[in-house]
Parts: structure tokens; sequence; C-alpha cells
């Protein structure tokens, strides 16, 4: 029995899109359910404020489900595209463009969940602050987006470039590898930033006199946690628009999917890790507005200490892509 | 194509190198992040000792540090010597 190509690419693009919606649904089902959580506890303590409560808790979890719409958005393209079936590297592509944007949607949709939790609580222990609640959280919320927006971008590059001219191997290996990196890359920055702006909602509703330097070291911090989902970027990047030359042997195809694993597992750690840290700072300067200076540099030294793992990871993808 | 030994040796090197330093990474980066979350949280407490705070927490981490480390160099073993 004899398949053909567009056979393959057919089928690849069906478990694709499987894979996209089934780890798509993931991230944001959780933290939309942690939300909700959060929202009931806030409106047992303080039921007069149900209304901000309810309405606080329905745009948080726009946002968090945006992730995994975005993966709703690949999966039905990669059901309905007619892909052309000239080309085994297709089959590469779609199932990649699946994985980037499944794999890069869990961190997002768990991390976005996070801080409209806390706006929920914040408004009902200081009802005053629900107008700047509500701001900080559609803020914290929109950066813990960004990885999945990366993703996102991944999948769509690989779905509307045209990868049919190239050498079917290694650029098989180079597609997955991209689909990895950036899919994996998302996870950890999506779930750190959420955990930073999860106690910046805490820290303005405690300490309202404090919402500029905790909003600000709250954007801080997400900036840096971010890097490592940037990283992963920057290597699929690399992965789609580099040209490799074609060649029959294994190793050269081995060496650009261990990039992009590499790269994308790797900034799983320091994603998660660089938010523990950036939570704890606005945590702290919330509640001690005087150690504002002090806190922000440590923060980041420890986070930039936190990151050299990461960067490891980046030194030894481009290695594999580039030296060996 | 036949594929040599030679080749799926390689490629296996490849593939261990950057598992183990993208594996290795996770640990390092999320407990180095844990270390410095509790320096801020001491430092909000008590800003006088920031200094002595910091220096521990870096000492902390570079042990932390340790492990991805080692994963580095055997990446790099798997790379260019084995």
């Amino acid at each position: 029995m004899g398949l053909d190509v567009q056979t393959w690419v057919q089928v690849s693009a069906f478990a694709g899109g499987g894979i996209a919606m089934g780890f798509g649904a993931i991230g944001a089902a959780i933290g939309e359910g942690l939300t909700a959580a959060q929202a009931n506890a806030a409106i047992s303590r303080s039921p007069k404020m149900a209304g901000d409560i309810f309405k606080g808790m329905l745009v948080g979890q726009a946002i968090a489900e945006s992730a995994s719409i975005f993966a709703l958005v690949i999966a039905m393209i990669l059901l309905f595209t007619k892909f052309s079936g000239t080309s085994y590297v297709t089959v590469a592509v779609v199932m990649a463009a699946g994985l980037s944007m499944g794999l890069g949607a869990i961190g997002s949709g768990v991390g976005s969940g996070f801080p409209a939790g806390a706006a929920c609580i914040g408004m009902s222990r200081q009802p005053a602050m629900s107008g700047r609640l509500m701001t900080n959280m559609l803020i914290g919320s929109a950066v813990c987006q960004t990885p999945a927006i990366f993703a996102l971008v991944t999948s769509f590059i690989l779905l509307f470039t045209d990868f049919t001219a190239r050498p079917v191997s290694p650029t098989w290996a180079a597609i997955l590898g991209a689909g990895f990196a950036s899919g994996f890359g998302a996870i950890g920055s999506g779930l750190g930033g959420g955990l930073v702006a999860e106690t910046s909602c805490y820290g303005v509703s405690r300490q309202p006199l404090m919402v500029t330097p905790v909003t600000n070291v709250m954007l801080l911090g997400q900036a840096v946690t971010q890097t490592t989902a940037i990283y992963g970027l920057l290597v699929s990047f690399i992965l789609m628009f580099k040209t490799f030359p074609g060649s029959g042997a294994l190793a050269p195809a081995s060496a650009l999917l261990a990039a992009g694993l590499c790269m994308g597992i790797g900034a799983i750690g320091p994603g998660v890790g660089e938010g523990f840290t950036a939570r704890s700072a606005v945590d702290a300067i919330a509640r001690n507005g005087e150690a504002t200076a002090d806190l922000t540099r440590t923060m980041l030294v420890g986070q930039a200490v936190s990151e050299s793992t990461g960067i490891y990871s980046l030194v030894i993808a481009l290695v594999l892509i580039f030296v060996v | 194509m036949a594929i040599e030994g030679v080749d799926v040796i390689k490629s296996a090197a490849f593939l261990g190198a950057g598992l183990a330093m993208g594996l290795g990474a996770i640990g390092p980066g999320v407990g180095e992040g844990m270390a410095a979350a509790k320096a801020c949280e001491a430092i909000g407490k008590n800003p006088k000792e920031a200094g002595l705070l910091t220096r521990t927490m870096l000492v902390g981490q570079a042990v932390s540090e340790s492990t991805g480390i080692y994963s580095l160099v055997i990446a790099l073993l798997l790379l260019f010597v084995v």
C-alpha cells in the first residue's frame, strides 16, 4: 500500500490540528478555573461588590481565553486548508504549526488566570480601588499573553511561507525544531509573567498608595521574565529562515531538531524562576515602599543569575545550528 | 540511502546534547528564582541588611547553578569530544 505525499500532508495536518487544540485548551481552562474560584471567594467576602467582581472575572477570563482562541484558529486553519502535496517538508510544517501553538498556549492561559483572580480578591478587600485593579490586571494579563502571541506568529509564518523548494532533509528537522522552540519556550514565560501580575494586583489592593512603583516593577519583572520566550522565538526564526544545505545523513537533521528542543525546554525553568523572583519583589515593595530601590536591584541581579541557564541553552542551540 | 553507524552515533550525540542542556536548565532556573524571591522578601522585611542578603543570595544561586553548568559541560562534551 503506497500512500502519496498529499495523503501524508493531510494526516499530519489533522494530527497537528488536534495537538494544537488539545494542548491549547489546557492552560486557559486551568487559568479561568482559578479566576472563577477566586471570584467566588471574593464575592463571599464582600457580597456588595458582586457586580464589579463578576465583571472583573469575566474580563480576566476573556483575556486568558485568548490563548486558546489562538489555538482554535490554528486548528481550524489546519483542518480546512488544502495544503499542497508537492514536498514532504509540508508534512513537518503543518505538524510544527500545531505543536507550536498548542504548547505555546499552555503557559499564557494559566498565567493570565492568576492576575484576574487576584484582582477579584482585591476588589473585595478594597472596593475603592476596583478601577485601578482592573487596569493593573489588564496590563499584567496582556503581558502574559505575549508568549502565546509569539507562538501564534511562528505558527502563521510556518503555515503561510512556502518551504517546498527546500531540500526535505534536514529542513523537516529545522521546521519541527522551530515549532518546539517557540512552543515550549512560551510555557515558562507565560506562567512566570502571571505570577508577577498576580502579586501586583494583591499589592495594589493592600497598599493603594504604592500603585505606581508596584505597577512599574511588575512591568520590569515581567519584561525580564519574557526574555527566555524571546530566545525561543529567535531560535525558531533562525531555524525557519536559514536555508540548510540538503543532506541525506541523519546527523545534520538531528542537530537542528535538538537545537529547537534545547532552547524550548531550556526556556521553561528561567521563565518560571524569574517570575517567582519578581513576584516576591513586587510583594515586598507593596509592603515596604521605602526599600523599592534595593528590592528592584536585588530582583534584577537575582533574575540575571536565574537567566544564565537559559543563556546556556541558547548557546548550545546556536552551536548546534551554526557550528556542528 | 544506507544510514551508517557513525551517522547514527553523531545524531544521538547531538540530540543528547540538546536534551541535556534543555532539561538541565529547568531546575537551576526555577531554583535560583526561588532563592532570589526569598532574598527579596527578606530585604522587604529588613532593608538594612540588603548587602548581606544579596551576597548570600548570590552564593546560594551560584551553588544552585552548578547543575546547570554540569549540563553545559556534558552538552559540550557530547558536541565536540565524544
